[in-house]
This record gives C-alpha cells, structure tokens and sequence, in this order.
C-alpha cells in the first residue's frame, strides 16, 4: 500500500469517528488504523459511571466503545464496505475498568466475507496485561449499488 | 389477627422511592436520559430520542453501543428490582439505608434485529434465572411497535453477596 493510500484511509476512518455524534459524545479517539484493525480510547468520565459505590464506568459505555472500534475495523478492511452495521455483540467483562484510567480498545477482523465481517476486539485500562473486557461480533458489509 | 390492607399511597411512594433511588444515583443512566416506568412490579425503561445517541447520521441511526446499554441498564435494574422486591414490599428498604448493591454483569449479548430509528425506544427485561451467585436475563427493545423488536439481549450477571 502507497503512503498515499494509508493516508487516504487514515482520514477516512478518522471522519468516520467525528461523524458519530455518540462517539463525540463519549470523547472517543482513534489512535490507530490500518487493513481491517482499529484503536480507540475514551477518557474517564464522571459522567459515565455505572456504579456510584466504586466509581466504575457502566458496562454499557465500555460497550459503546468496543462497538465503535470493532465498525472502524470494519471500515478499514480492505474489503471496501461503504457502510456496516452491527449484527451481533458478545461483550465478556473480566474485571471492572479502574476509575480514573483511560480504556483503550483494540479490534481486528479476523475473518470478512462478501456480506460478513467477524471481529475481535479487547479492551484494557492502565494495565494493559489484564484486559478489562472481550468482544467478538458480526459486522455487516455495505457495499456501493453497482 | 386480621391487618388491613396498607393505603395505596403508601405502598406507590414506597415501590416509586426505591425505583428512585436505582436509576437517580447512577450517572451514565442520567447521561444516557434513561426513565423507567412502572405498573405494579412490571418494569419499561424508555430511551428518549436525543441527537447525542446517534451513531451512524446518513440513515439516520440510533448507536450500536447506545442499544447494548439501554439494554444492560434495562437488565440490571429489573435484576435489582426483583432481588429487592421482598425487603421492600416489608419495608425493610429505609431512605436512610446504604445504597443498594447492584448485580455486576459477567457477559452481554446483544442480537440487533434492525437499525434504531431516530426516535424513543423502550425495553422490557424478563428474569429467566436468578439463583443466589448468577442470573440469566432476557432484554427486548422496540420502538413503534411493541412486536417488531429492533434489538435483543440475553446477560449474565454475578449477584451481590447479601446479609442472611
């Protein structure tokens, strides 16, 4: 791939993410992206703590986050897909995201079809070595009427 | 001895006060906008619209990840409601007591059946199993019509350890 090419796509998964209002709103950031793999963190916020007790953020935005990576490596998959759409999502919590650490996700297709994209991802707090929750789905591939 | 009913107020202010204090003390169902609406002990969460819940502005759609919360908060609270229900129809659930241990989720999984659509969403949570260490929830969510469901969720989740 040209250095033109990963800039066109770099760009375009960044648009991706700041044309999601809900992706804004949660203050997501794309890290990194390339050939059907995306990074996405989102900063503590008091404003999405599911547990007032502990300080936890709520499953439901660690979620959000996983299900927004996941669609941004769907995007950059070569398999060109003009849009996605979330089929399914299986999110495992392992453990709760420590109050006041960023959660970065992390999400690779590991298998595209014509229609179907499969996707992985994890997510992980501070210490990276022990993932806060897993993720795998099935995205849909949108493609141009031909 | 034969008691007489409670007046209805009392058992309404009672059942609404406890619903209260699940959803009023958790900032994300706030920031999400999320209300719950009861009739008896049965339980719809509703998701009005708001511009901010939007994942994909072309069609336009409600988030994928927006859906799998409303639906996990949709679980956990009827999970709570459930679990609490004896203690607080005995009035054993003071104002003064201790916040209400909530049931931490242990995996999610959410069946999107078609796109939100830009406009309120409800859900209803069916308890399938509740034992004293886990429970499996069932989650379904519409829109216009109560039969044509745009998303389901089955979860399960590890409950908190309680007194006795």
């Amino acid at each position: 791939m040209t250095d033109i090419q990963a800039e066109r796509r770099e760009k375009i998964a960044r648009q991706f993410i700041a044309a999601i209002p809900h992706a804004v709103e949660l203050g997501m950031t794309l890290e990194e992206v390339s050939d059907g793999r995306a990074v996405i963190a989102m900063d503590y916020d008091a404003r999405l703590i599911g547990d007032p007790e502990t300080g936890v953020i709520h499953g439901g935005a660690v979620s959000a986050l996983m299900d927004t990576c996941a669609g941004a490596a769907v995007m950059s998959h070569p398999a060109a897909a003009v849009g996605t759409a979330t089929l399914d999502l299986r999110i495992d919590y392992m453990r709760p995201a420590t109050p006041g650490e960023r959660i970065t996700a992390t999400a690779e297709c590991y298998h595209v079809t014509r229609s179907v994209a499969f996707v992985r991802a994890t997510a992980v707090d501070g210490d990276a070595s022990r993932p806060v929750a897993t993720a795998t789905g099935a995205f849909t591939i949108e493609r141009a009427k031909a | 001895m034969n008691r007489r009913p409670e007046p209805v107020q009392v058992v309404k202010q009672r059942r609404d006060a406890t619903l209260q204090k699940l959803v009023a003390g958790v900032p994300y169902i706030q920031f999400l906008g999320i209300q719950i609406d009861r009739r008896g002990d049965e339980l719809t969460a509703v998701l009005p619209y708001a511009d901010k819940l939007i994942g994909n502005p072309m069609l336009p759609a409600l988030h994928g990840g927006v859906t799998a919360a409303f639906l996990e908060v949709t679980a956990i609270i009827e999970l709570t409601w459930a679990m609490v229900w004896e203690d607080m129809e005995a009035g054993r659930i003071g104002d003064e007591a201790a916040a209400i241990p909530l049931p931490k989720t242990i995996d999610f999984t959410v069946d999107y059946l078609r796109s939100g659509l830009p406009r309120d969403a409800y859900a209803r949570a069916r308890v399938n199993r509740s034992g004293r260490r886990y429970a499996s929830v069932h989650v379904e969510a519409w829109q216009d019509n109560r039969s044509r469901l745009f998303a389901q969720a089955t979860g399960h989740f590890l409950m908190p350890q309680r007194n006795g």
